[in-house]
């Protein structure tokens, strides 16, 4: 098991015919995915060759569902087509949408995820602006590097894209279920508390790393979550202690406003609920080894 | 991007949104002009992106050109809070009679676009929402659908706007929201939104905060950006596409990925609390790619602020291999010097990941005195910080 993405997890990719579509779907063959198709109205009916493996191209999301019974989607296209390809995602009222595209308005992504929800949430939404979800040894749907670690027992899930991998390789030798990115933009699709909820409920997770960031309240929203839902042992960090307020440090959501959204407030919150929180990520892996050598 | 308030009251006018009759000036001569294009008594207000500049001195009445030259010539060059005042704003003023509250902004928490109405304004609103909350009404506007007249009058309504002024707040809501919406906007704010005693809806103050993501649709909002007031060093890196913030310190951080180099300003100032009280110099995020020519860019970015003592380079071998990350920071160096600016501050340089020990290899084999690797990140941020506390 693992959550939201399996080894019978068929993946297809909207921007594959693009330069970074093509070089992560190439990526995600060699990491084991099944990858089952592309999407691209302009090239339908063509197949792109990779190292091999020859991929048919469609014209829709749809028409690659009924072909192939694909159930996720990659979408690498840019920011000015992004809220385009996921309400298309939607429509086609497909499981998982993994939104790696960086830059996106988020009045797209408001309005893309207001559609979602008047839609009933069929769709699962990871992102945007992330590195996407990996199950190690099982699928790898997104950019995050197949190789830094093997399946284990430690589910992950982070704001932030190389603190993830930076994580990943920290405890490699025990391995984890699955590693979410849930991407650093003010508003995205999946939350810490729906990862935190997911690995609660797989039997395959035994403990979870949960990596945030500084500003809005997340953080906070996931303690109060924890306290109540999650008897699994939780792993805290929070990059961004030492941010001065007002300044935005590359992802659009994390910037200190006002009193609201500091490492100091998030770390307290956390503690309070009993997740062990670490100082810098190798003392955040070290907490997590002591909980995990203990089983 | 936080706009001056002058350009928000342009940005409303433009909207077809009441606002007072005004102009900026940067210098006490073409406050002269606007004074004088306007008649009578006006007001003068430094522009700063700062609360509490009323009570700084910053905000004054003037009657006629002469006057408002001289007050232009108080506040101009004024310190408030730290910021300097190189612009006024000048304005006719109004016989205010009420002062109300109104802003559309994003709701991060529930991922929707929220109202915020008052008929307490004029004030601070956290401070009227924490004593009388029942006078504070916050009304989640769905994206797709928005501000239409009915949403508008409901909210007008749920406030307890008088009924006298509903029909005109209700139409400053829904042409508020579509400017909100057609400049993608994070926030617009008005406060005051006020009432004058001949019955007459303004919007008295402007605070609008714009989505750099939305950049690629709005090429007029690059005029807005305020030059003077950005740092040299953060528009150079900007020219160069680097996402770089200058901070007050002297250990220069490079590293990839926003979360990674957030952490590693930690990991610094952490160390630096041994060494001396070293901070983090600046945040620069190379992304994943990492070739020699952004490292290049980067390392010239970071060496050239002269307060940095030392430099940490971090990088985690993702997707780029760290024998990549290795040959770009060694032949960085090499491309400085040929650009006749040779380095001559000390690297630490901790690569970890994908085929990081073919990267050491190289560092290694570049025989560069001014390369030191450490292989974990603590020690290296232990090294950099203690290099930077040795040459402050």
């Amino acid at each position: 098991m693992a959550i939201w993405l399996t080894k019978d997890s068929k993946v297809i990719v909207q921007g594959m015919t693009g330069s970074e579509g093509s070089k992560h779907t190439r990526r995600m063959l060699a990491a084991g995915t099944n990858v089952v198709g592309g999407v691209n109205p302009r090239k339908a009916g063509q197949k792109v060759d990779f190292d091999g493996t020859e991929l048919p191209v469609f014209a829709s999301v749809a028409d690659a569902m009924k072909e192939t019974g694909a159930d996720v989607t990659v979408i690498f296209v840019p920011p000015q087509f992004t809220k385009a390809a996921v309400v298309e995602a939607i429509d086609a009222g497909i499981d998982l949408a993994v939104v790696i595209t960086e830059g996106v308005p988020v009045h797209d992504t408001a309005a893309f995820w207001a559609y979602n929800v008047a839609k009933g949430e069929r769709t699962r939404i990871i992102g945007p602006n992330c590195p996407g979800i990996a199950s190690p040894g099982a699928s790898n749907a997104g950019i995050i590097p197949a190789d830094i670690t093997g399946s284990g027992r430690i589910g992950l899930v982070s704001k932030s894209g190389t603190l993830t991998y930076q994580m990943m390789y920290e405890l490699r030798d025990i391995g984890f279920s699955t590693c979410v990115g849930i991407g650093g933009d003010p508003i995205i699709g999946t939350t810490h508390i729906d990862a935190l909820a997911a690995f609660e409920a797989d039997p395959e997770t035994d403990a979870i790393v949960m990596i945030g960031e500084i500003g809005g309240d997340a953080e906070e929203r996931a303690a109060e979550f924890i306290k109540a839902n999650v008897t699994k042992p939780v792993v805290g960090y929070i990059a961004g202690f030492t941010a001065p307020p007002g300044k935005t440090m590359g992802h659009a959501g994390a910037i200190i406003s006002g009193s609201a959204g500091t490492a100091d407030a998030k770390k307290a919150a956390l503690e309070a609920v009993g997740v062990k929180v670490g100082k810098t990520p190798t003392e955040t892996a070290k907490l997590m080894r002591e909980i995990m050598s203990g089983r | 991007m936080d706009l001056y308030e002058y350009q928000g009251r342009d940005l409303f006018e433009r909207h077809g949104l009441p606002v007072l009759a005004g102009g900026v000036a940067t210098t006490p001569e073409e406050a002269r002009a606007i004074a004088e294009r306007l008649g009578g008594r006006v007001v003068v207000k430094a522009q700063v992106k700062v609360g509490g500049r009323g009570k700084a001195g910053g905000v004054k009445l003037a009657e006629g050109a002469e006057e408002t030259v001289a007050r232009a010539t108080d506040i101009l060059g004024m310190d408030i809070k730290g910021h300097t005042v190189h612009k006024v704003m000048i304005t006719v003023t109004a016989d205010v009679a009420e002062e109300y509250y109104f802003s559309y902004l994003l709701d991060r928490a529930n991922r929707t676009f929220l109202c915020i109405a008052s008929v307490a304004g004029g004030m601070d609103i956290e401070q009227v929402a924490a004593d009388t909350p029942e006078k504070v009404v916050k009304a989640p506007i769905d994206a797709n659908t928005g501000v239409d007249e009915a949403k508008a009058r409901e909210i007008v309504s749920a406030a307890g706007f008088p009924a006298e002024v509903a029909d005109q707040v209700v139409e400053v809501a829904v042409k508020l929201w579509q400017a909100f919406v057609a400049e993608d906007a994070t926030l617009v704010e008005v406060n005051p939104l006020a009432t004058t005693k001949d019955g007459k809806l303004l919007l008295l103050d402007a605070k609008v905060t714009l989505d750099e993501n939305a950049a690629f649709r709005h090429p007029d909002h690059e005029a807005l950006v305020d030059q003077a007031s950005v740092d040299p060093l953060e528009q150079a890196a900007k020219s160069k596409d680097l996402n770089y913030v200058k901070l007050d310190g002297e250990v220069g951080i490079i590293g990839n990925g926003a979360g990674l180099v957030m952490s590693t300003l930690d990991v610094v100032a952490y160390a630096g609390e041994r060494h001396g009280g070293v901070k983090p110099a600046n945040f620069l995020d190379i992304g994943g790619g990492a070739s020699a020519e952004v490292m290049a860019n980067g390392l010239e970015i970071v060496l050239s602020d002269p307060s940095v003592k030392s430099v940490f380079v971090n990088v985690f071998g993702g997707i780029t291999a760290c024998d990549a990350v290795a040959n770009g920071i060694v032949q960085a160096l090499a491309l400085l010097e040929q650009r006749g600016e040779k380095a001559t501050k000390p690297l630490v340089v901790r690569l970890d990941g994908n085929n990081a020990e073919a990267g050491r290899a190289i560092l290694d084999g570049a025989n560069n005195p001014l390369i030191q690797r450490v292989d974990t990140m603590d020690g290296a941020a232990e090294r950099a910080a203690e290099l930077a506390a040795a040459g402050v």
